[in-house]
Parts: C-alpha cells; sequence; structure tokens
C-alpha cells in the first residue's frame, strides 16, 4: 500500500508565514483557547478608564509612581505562586509566610537587640527564611505525597503562630535601618530611571532578534519579523512611558527602587522559565508528572525547587511590604494578601491546572489587583466595592481558563 | 522485507519466568525480534503481554530465564538499563505532556542545553523536523503547537518518533491503534511498517487481529503466561491465531517451536 501521504495534507504541512498568514492562524490559536494574554491587556485598559473618568487623581504621575509601591509585594509573591501552580500544587502559606519574614528583617535589624546585623543581611536572612520554610513544605509534599493545599494550609498557621510568638510581648516593631527602608521609599535618579529602560530594551530586543536570526540560520520557520519587532517596540515602549511618567511626579519625581525590584524578578524568572532546563521541566511536571518521570527528569527535585522559589519570592515580598510601611506589627501577611497574590497569578493568566501560563502573567495580574486597590479608593468606594470587583475578576479569569482548557481538548480530537 | 532481517536476534528471551506470589505470569517465555522486523505480540487479557513488556523495560525482574541481546546475556534491572541497550517501549498512555509542544515532547528529560543550562532550540526543532519527516510524518503542521491540538493518530506519531529519535534497536508499541479512528489508525501502522523497513526491530503489542495481520512479519501467541508458539504470517490465517489465542492448539512451524513447549 502507498504511504504517501493526501496531497490536501502535505500542503497543509506548510506554515503561512506573511503579515497575514500569521496573524490569521494566531486568530485561530485564539479561537481554539489559546487567548494568550489579550483578556488582561483588555482589563487593564477597560479599569484604567473606568477610574479615569471617576477620579481626577488616578491617571496622575504621583498616582502611578504610588501604584508601583502597592502592588510591589503582591506581584513578587504572585511570582513565587506562578511556579508553584504550574507544577498544579498550591501555596496557601504565601500570606502569613511573607508576615513572617516581614519579622524577620525586622527583627534582625532591630537596635538594641544582640542581632542587630546590617540592613542587607537582614534581608537576606528574611529571604532564607523564607526558601527554608519553601523547602519544608515542598519536601512533605514531595516525598510523602501529602496534599500541597493541606501542607501549606498546616504551614500558613504555623507562620501566622510563629509572628504573633515573636511579636507577642511587643507586639510592634519600628524599622530603622536606612537600607531596608530604601526597598520600598528609594527613588530613582531621572537619569538613572531612563538607563534602566534602554537596558530592558536593548536586552529584550537581543533576545527577541537574537532567536530570530539563530532560527533563520538553522533553515526553521522564524515566523513575521514585523511581529518580532512590534513585539520590542511595544514592550520598550511601556518601559519607557514608565519612566517618563515616574520622572514628572511631584515631589519626588523618579523611578521607585521597588519598580526596578519588580521588572528584575519578572524578567530573571521569565527567563528561568522560558529558556532553561529546568523551566522546561517545570512545564512537564505540570503537563503530566508520570510522563516526565518516566523522561528521567527529578520529579520530588522540581517540586521542592518550585516551593523555595514560592517561599524565597514570599520572603522577598515580606521585605517589601516591610520596608513600605516602616515598622511590622501582627496583622502583617494577613488580610487579603494571600488571596491577592494567588488572584493576580491566576488572573495573569496562569491556569489553576498546572503547566499553562507565564510568569509575566504576574505582572499583569498583579498590576489589574493594585489598580482596582487604588482606584476604589481614590473614587472612595466602601471596602465591599473592593472585594466584590476582585471577586468578579477572578471568576471571570478562572472561568476563562476552564474553557480555554476544554476548548483546546476539544481542538485536538 | 524479511530479506532485511538480520540473522541473529536483535532480543531474545529464553526460558523467562515471572511470578507474583502465587500468581505465575510468565512461564519459561522464549521470545525474539531481529532487526528490519515487525513481530507482533498477541494474546487475550491476563496472558502476560503487559508482563512480559514490564520485564524488558526493567519495571519488574525476571524470576527465572535469560534475556540476551544481540547474542550475549544481559541483565536488566532498571528502565535505565533497558534505555542504555537501546530498548524503548511506547506505552498505551504515550506518556506525553499535552501541554507541552512536539519538540519539547520529544526532547522530554533529554534537552540539548549550554553549560548555564540555556535550551537549544533551533536544533532541537531542527532534528525533530527532520525525524518526523524521516517517518514521513507529515500532517502536524507545526512542531512548535502544543500536543494538546494534535489528533490521537498524530500523538501516537509523536510517541514513536520520540522513541526512534534516540538511536533504539528495539521499540515496543503497547496496543498503539487502540483508542484510534479508521483513517488515524491508517497512519499509524504505516508508520509502524516503516520503522521496520528503516532496520529496527519492533514490537508491536495487540488486540486487533486486522492490524497485525497487516503489518507483522511474524506474531508470537502468548496464552495464560506460557508462549503457543511464532507464526509466520504468510503461512498461518487469523482464524489459526485466534484458536491459538483462545485455545492455545497449535501447529507452530517446526524451526521456531521451542522444544519445551508444553512440559509442566
Amino acid at each position: 500500500m502507498s504511504t504517501a501521504a493526501p496531497a490536501e495534507v502535505q500542503a497543509a504541512a506548510t506554515e503561512d508565514q506573511s503579515f497575514g498568514g500569521v496573524l490569521r492562524s494566531r486568530w485561530d490559536a485564539f479561537k481554539g483557547g489559546d487567548v494568550g494574554s489579550v483578556p488582561v491587556l483588555v482589563g487593564i485598559v477597560a479599569i484604567t478608564i473606568f477610574f479615569t473618568t471617576k477620579s481626577s487623581v488616578f491617571f496622575t504621575a504621583v498616582n502611578f509612581q504610588n501604584l508601583i509601591g502597592q502592588m510591589a509585594g503582591v506581584t513578587v509573591i504572585a511570582v513565587g505562586i506562578v511556579f508553584v501552580l504550574l507544577i498544579g500544587e498550591i501555596d496557601l502559606s504565601v500570606g502569613y509566610l511573607s508576615g513572617l519574614c516581614s519579622v524577620a528583617v525586622a527583627e534582625f535589624q532591630l537596635a538594641g537587640s544582640n542581632h542587630d546585623y546590617p540592613g542587607l543581611v537582614s534581608i537576606a536572612i528574611a529571604i532564607l527564611v523564607g526558601a527554608a520554610f519553601g523547602a519544608a513544605q515542598g519536601s512533605i509534599v514531595a516525598f510523602l505525597g501529602v496534599p500541597s493545599f493541606v501542607v501549606t494550609l498546616a504551614g500558613l498557621l504555623i507562620a501566622q503562630g510563629l509572628i504573633i510568638k515573636i511579636l507577642g510581648t511587643q507586639g510592634v516593631i519600628g524599622i530603622t535601618d536606612n537600607k531596608i527602608l530604601d526597598v520600598s521609599n528609594y527613588v530613582l535618579s531621572k537619569n538613572t530611571g531612563w538607563i534602566v529602560a534602554i537596558l530592558f530594551t536593548v536586552l529584550l530586543a537581543l533576545a527577541t532578534f537574537g532567536s530570530y536570526i539563530g532560527r533563520r540560520r538553522a533553515g526553521l520557520p522564524t515566523g513575521n519579523i514585523i511581529f518580532a519587532v512590534i513585539r520590542v517596540v511595544f514592550f520598550g515602549g511601556l518601559a519607557f512611558a514608565a519612566v517618563a511618567v515616574c520622572n514628572r511626579a511631584h515631589p519626588r519625581p523618579g523611578v521607585p527602587l521597588v519598580g526596578l525590584i519588580i521588572l528584575f524578578v519578572v524578567v530573571l524568572f521569565s527567563y528561568l522559565a522560558g529558556r532553561t532546563t529546568f523551566g522546561r521541566h517545570v512545564y512537564a511536571v505540570g503537563g503530566n508528572a508520570e510522563a516526565s518521570r518516566r523522561a528521567g527528569i527529578n520529579v520530588k527535585r522540581i517540586r521542592i525547587l518550585c516551593f523555595v522559589i514560592s517561599g524565597s519570592l514570599a520572603g522577598l515580598g515580606g521585605v517589601i511590604l516591610a520596608s513600605r510601611l516602616n515598622s511590622v506589627d501582627l496583622t502583617f501577611g494577613g488580610g487579603t494578601l494571600l488571596l491577592d497574590s494567588i488572584s493576580a497569578a491566576v488572573i495573569g493568566g496562569v491556569s489553576l491546572f498546572g503547566g499553562r501560563g507565564k510568569v509575566s502573567g504576574a505582572l499583569f495580574g498583579g498590576l489589574i489587583i493594585g489598580m482596582i486597590s487604588n482606584g476604589t479608593d481614590l473614587v472612595g468606594s466602601a471596602d465591599w466595592v473592593k472585594y466584590v470587583t476582585t471577586g468578579a475578576i477572578l471568576l471571570g479569569a478562572v472561568t476563562l481558563d476552564t474553557v480555554a482548557r476544554r476548548r483546546q481538548a476539544a481542538a485536538g480530537r | 522485507m524479511s530479506a532485511t532481517t538480520a540473522a541473529t536476534a536483535t532480543l531474545e528471551l529464553k526460558g523467562v519466568s515471572k511470578s507474583f506470589g502465587s500468581v505465575q505470569a510468565l512461564r519459561e517465555v522464549d521470545f525474539e525480534v531481529r532487526d528490519g522486523e515487525v513481530m507482533a505480540l498477541v494474546g487475550d487479557n491476563g496472558a502476560g503481554k503487559s508482563t512480559l513488556i514490564k520485564c524488558i523495560a526493567g519495571i519488574y525482574a525476571i524470576d527465572d530465564g535469560q534475556i540476551l541481546f544481540e547474542g550475549k546475556p544481559v541483565s536488566i534491572h532498571g528502565p535505565k538499563d533497558a534505555a542504555k541497550l537501546g530498548i524503548e517501549v511506547v506505552y498505551q498512555d504515550l506518556a506525553l505532556c499535552d501541554n507541552l509542544d512536539v519538540v519539547q515532547n520529544m526532547y522530554l528529560g533529554r534537552e540539548e542545553h549550554d553549560p548555564l543550562y540555556r535550551l537549544k532550540e533551533a536544533p532541537m526543532e531542527q532534528r525533530t523536523t527532520e525525524t518526523l519527516k524521516g517517518l514521513s510524518v507529515t500532517t502536524i503542521r507545526s512542531v512548535r503547537q502544543p500536543v494538546a491540538t494534535l489528533s490521537g493518530g498524530q500523538r501516537q506519531s509523536v510517541a514513536v518518533a520520540r522513541a526512534v529519535m534516540w538511536n533504539n534497536r528495539v521499540v515496543f508499541l503497547d496496543e498503539p491503534t487502540a483508542a484510534l479512528g479508521v483513517a488515524q489508525t491508517r497512519q499509524v501502522l504505516d508508520l509502524v511498517r516503516r520503522l521496520g523497513e528503516q532496520g529496527l526491530a519492533v514490537v508491536l503489542v495487540s488486540h486487533n487481529l486486522n492490524d497485525v495481520f497487516e503489518v507483522a512479519n511474524r506474531i508470537t501467541v502468548l496464552r495464560l503466561g506460557r508462549d503457543i508458539g511464532v507464526y509466520e504470517r504468510q503461512k498461518t490465517t487469523p482464524e489459526e491465531i485466534v484458536e491459538a489465542i483462545t485455545l492455545g492448539t497449535t501447529q507452530p512451524e517446526a524451526e521456531h517451536a521451542p522444544p519445551e513447549l508444553e512440559q509442566t
């Protein structure tokens, strides 16, 4: 019998790479459930327009600066959550764990105690506390097979208990170390801001065109160069716009240092997830753990490392939050911090079912959460409006993810 | 096709037994497969097909008997030993990650990277494309689409291509057409035949005698843990195989008949 494929099948095997062709295949993928970052971008624009019409302060440079400070803690914690979600697990401990790390950073700079270390040392200790806590939780999940939901729920309670134990006698610790205070309060000079924007754009261009040229040399389909250019111009433009806005803020013009920290965390972990073998294995474990194990991937190691990342970034988030309020008290780590962080990751398109989503989603999700919180405060609406709105958006994002999954599965058969 | 078949068996089992407690899953089973042939392994549920595969894949240790690879006795203590010999099993569940694309699945756990663990995407994609082309798998539009968007036959093709890409000598296919429609079954059977033509030793485990008679050169029948015999496709009929599967009665050709067949 003939082994040649039918003619129409072979014709379909060549990809259309013209501008229109790429657009058409993107549209097909969109209909097939791969919605990418479209809903998030639409959401950001819609929320911006809404609050701009409601409040004269919302769309101002100083409020943008303020927004960066408000979203920083949640966004950094959400980046860690992304890794845990990617392997199909959950980490409920990040809220109070970040609180515990806030307490740690405050405790280890406490003047007059026998452990008043320099600011940077106490920041490192706080992050290490988060990493160790994550490693312990991850090990229980990976080696003993206890569901992460329960392990991290226990972790949440333990972290909360430790916060009460440590703060119990005085109830509040003031932060006096300048390095720690700088984390959330330092503002970069105007020129430093521009340099950051230039560096970011150059790196993005190098990465984008580097892979384009590499694929071209290897004789592989490259996609249309126009899309690579659009990508660089769009994200580079965003960076420049952000710097331009921050540099016009009064009374302290310039990009907040914490904005640079967000950018650094997001870029570093995007790179880790997208371009390294570790990242590939994270996605593989989230997609099919048994297949990954049979392919020789050390699934336990990947699981533990994801919880370590989540714990460490909860630690960094705790440092940022402690620095922002200049002191640490019993409310740290509580409130909506945990749910905001998980929501940020999920709204950013990271699937709760594992294996789907991008680290950059945490940035967009954190931005949406931050904008709602910031906007409702400015408008002066009651707290319930903030909760209901955030809840509705979260529900929408999860529904979208579920529907997208089903459509993608249906497109295969 | 049989012209390319090698003289000595690539993989040979001699008197292999395996029991689980009081259950004797395999009793002194003889089995062989040669380069360039498709050997079918058939039998009813509980005949010991899966146990046999798992013994060869290193998931179970054999109790008794010998495994020979290219005539030399080897011991397979784990999946890594089997992989080192170049024995690869494509299980029924395919072991693909739906969320990853074709290239990522082909290189799952064996990604090419530089000293800094950065992935080298271009060479991986190149080799994937070449491998698929070499197997005449032409229906996959882009090797960069997630496996979730592929049809059942295409997924099977990807799993088989992955097994082949790593210079394996012996490929076991466990029920490759079980969940497929007519056209996709065709696709996969063509692929199985091509594997044999490319000189690999292919073992096709199947319930479906139509498939078996279409692509296999020889057929080994298992029944209740015993091997009933080896049949050459050209010299047998489906009726004879069905009888061997269900009743165990047989007149296997003399040259392949294991002498100790009926001793128990």
